[in-house]
């Protein structure tokens, strides 16, 4: 027998992503040994520890670059800066948690390990770039969520999202491994390198490229359906509104960014070669996202519902940037995941301030003159508001002039269009929020509670907001300095 | 090049036809006469003691969880067995990982109390 070749594995490229599992794992048994009920939120306070460090261990990193595992993964600025993005979104998420899981009943010491997972599962779709390695970040984050989602057991709504969830995801997940296998049938190879090199090699016309064709189909469906893009949208409101809430909050940004993450690479990168195939594809996809998810949101009454069709919107538009990745659409990407990210989160922080013990309404109704009661509040929501509906000066706004541009210049100029039309329609629900909180009377009595966690949320996330908003230019900077393809 | 399969479609079409044959026969001049035990829903012969839709106890699940960590564990470990010296150090370092990382699944359930049955 031949001997066994182990490949080199360089494990410094994986650091952030291995602080993040470990100190997970380390916490799940540290949860259930030595932290006795009652203080389960000194869990949240290591895992909140636990994601900053992973952070701050992805620093010293910014300069080193290069694939391991055979070039099943690799590190690089893109997945750093992705990585930051997902480590500040999962601390935020538990930050929230904090008094949320005790207020509502549900606190258990698994959460925080499990949003830690999660963010794990989220930083190997940022850095993988095989498809098998893709299919297991989505997996892992996936699992995890399916738990998180039902999380407010014995709640029906819960119980009810968490099993929507499971079904399609697992659905989604049939189609990913179809798709996979599928394109392995056609090139030989699952690493998005190679399919790129074989996409390089032949010329389209002379090879039936059924397979090829009909796997990548599949594999964008499946992240379609993660990312919520309409006509695969339909779980999102449903799921939204029965998980508990920082659950919904960590779902609208984290899933979509990281999935949105690993599409971008899938494209541009392992199938450039077939773009005028998938293009046309993909503009008809976001234009109808756009449309539906902004439309969708006119009509609801629900806070967490409105929330959740104004994601599969802001899904469209982010979507623009990844058609044009090759250009300037991979930095404005970047850019408007971060700004929509920590607009989202301060927007959901707010909803939780709200949200009564056992209830399972979010009527728009409990926003009505939230001035009056909570001025600050009033005007950090509005904040989160106009930035979701792209006003300046806030982080929204740069965060879609900079896609739009981006789409233009890249060709797209009816794309964005339309996305400057819906966003003019969806200025419409962002903005009722604000009247019916500085306008209108109080209708019933709503007792906004906040608390050191949330208070730490929404502050972050409204500063960083206006930040963005009002000095782009470091985060655009930085946008651009992650995709400066480093040497080796 | 499907021609040599033309019998087994004969042999097909032909027990197609029996079965149909026997089925239509016996349906069309068999005798019925309905008693309360032929009408009864059948349970191997036992008198029938209730839905067969029953609430079953959710804490097999608990079992069935246990069972796909140590089911993991033989998938990995087989195959270790027969290759263990060709990967020396490193395969034995890989496998302490993993393994370390059952264990930590393995003991997260223990606590839990996954193996008491009440």
């Amino acid at each position: 027998m031949e001997p066994l070749q182990i490949p080199p594995v360089n494990l410094i490229l994986l650091a952030p992503l291995l602080t993040v599992v470990g100190w997970a794992s380390a916490l799940l048994l540290v949860d259930v040994f030595l932290i006795p009920e009652g203080k389960k939120k000194l869990t949240g306070y290591l895992a909140i520890a636990g994601l900053l460090v992973a952070g701050l261990v992805g620093l010293p990193l910014w300069n080193v670059s290069g694939s391991t595992f055979s070039g099943m993964l690799v590190l690089d600025r893109y997945s750093l800066s992705l990585t930051w993005i997902f480590v500040i979104v999962g601390a935020l998420s538990i930050a929230m948690a904090l008094d949320y899981l005790p207020r509502h009943g549900i606190e258990q010491g698994e959460f925080y390990p499990l949003i830690m997972f999660a963010v794990a599962g989220m930083i190997l779709l940022a850095q993988g770039t095989d498809l098998i390695v893709l299919f297991l970040g989505i997996e892992a984050l996936s699992i995890t969520l399916y738990i998180l989602t039902g999380f407010a057991y014995p709640r029906l709504t819960s119980e009810e999202a968490a099993m929507k969830y499971l079904v399609l995801g697992a659905f989604a997940a049939g189609f990913f491994v179809y798709g996979i296998a599928l394109v392995y049938g056609a090139t030989g190879t699952t690493s998005l390198a190679g399919i790129a090199e074989f996409l390089g090699r032949q010329t389209l016309v002379a090879e039936d490229q059924t397979l090829l064709l009909a796997g990548a189909g599949m594999v964008l469906i499946a992240f379609s359906f993660k990312t919520a893009l309409v006509p695969f949208h339909m779980w999102t409101p449903d799921v939204y509104e029965g998980s508990p809430t920082p659950v919904a909050a960590f779902m609208s940004v984290g899933t979509k960014g990281a999935a949105l993450a690993a599409l971008l690479r899938v494209l541009a990168f392992a199938f450039e070669g077939v773009q005028a195939y998938w293009l046309p594809v993909l503009a008809a996809l976001a234009a109808i996202t756009m449309v539906v998810g902004n439309l969708g949101a006119l009509g609801q009454t629900n806070v967490k519902r409105m929330l959740a069709y104004s994601s599969i919107g802001h899904a469209g538009y982010i979507l623009l940037g990844i058609m044009v990745a090759s250009e300037r659409g991979a930095e404005a990407f970047l850019f408007y995941l971060l700004a929509y990210a920590l607009t989202n989160l301060g927007a959901f922080g707010v909803v939780i301030a709200l949200e009564q013990q056992g209830e399972s309404v979010w009527s728009i109704e409990d926003f009505a003159g939230l001035y009056q009661r909570r001025p600050m509040l009033a005007v950090a929501m509005a904040l989160f508001m106009f930035s979701l509906a792209g006003v300046p000066p806030t982080a929204g706004f740069m965060a879609k002039f900079f896609i739009f541009t981006a789409a233009y210049e890249g060709g797209l100029g009816w794309l964005a269009l339309v996305g400057v039309i819906t966003s003019a329609i969806a200025a419409y629900f962002y903005l009722r929020v604000v009247v019916k909180m500085f306008m209108q009377e109080p209708a019933r009595e709503v007792q906004p509670e906040l608390n050191r966690g949330l208070n730490a949320d929404i502050i972050i996330a409204g500063v960083a907001t206006l930040l963005i908003g009002l000095v782009p230019t470091p985060f655009i900077f930085l946008a651009q300095q992650s995709l400066v393809a480093l040497g080796g | 090049m499907l021609g040599a399969y033309l019998p087994i479609l004969v042999m097909f079409l032909i027990a197609v036809f029996i079965a149909a044959f026997v089925i239509i026969v016996s349906s069309l001049l068999g005798p019925r006469r309905s008693t309360v035990r032929k009408l009864a829903p059948y349970e191997s012969g036992m008198e029938p003691i209730g839905p067969a839709i029953r609430r079953i106890p959710v804490k097999f699940y608990v079992v069935a969880m246990l069972f796909i960590v140590f089911d993991i564990e033989v998938v990995f470990f087989y195959p270790y067995a027969l290759v263990f010296r060709d990967l020396a150090g490193p395969g034995l370092v890989a496998m302490g990982v993993f393994f370390l990382v059952l264990v930590v699944g393995f003991v997260y359930e223990w606590k839990k109390g996954a193996l008491k049955w009440e």
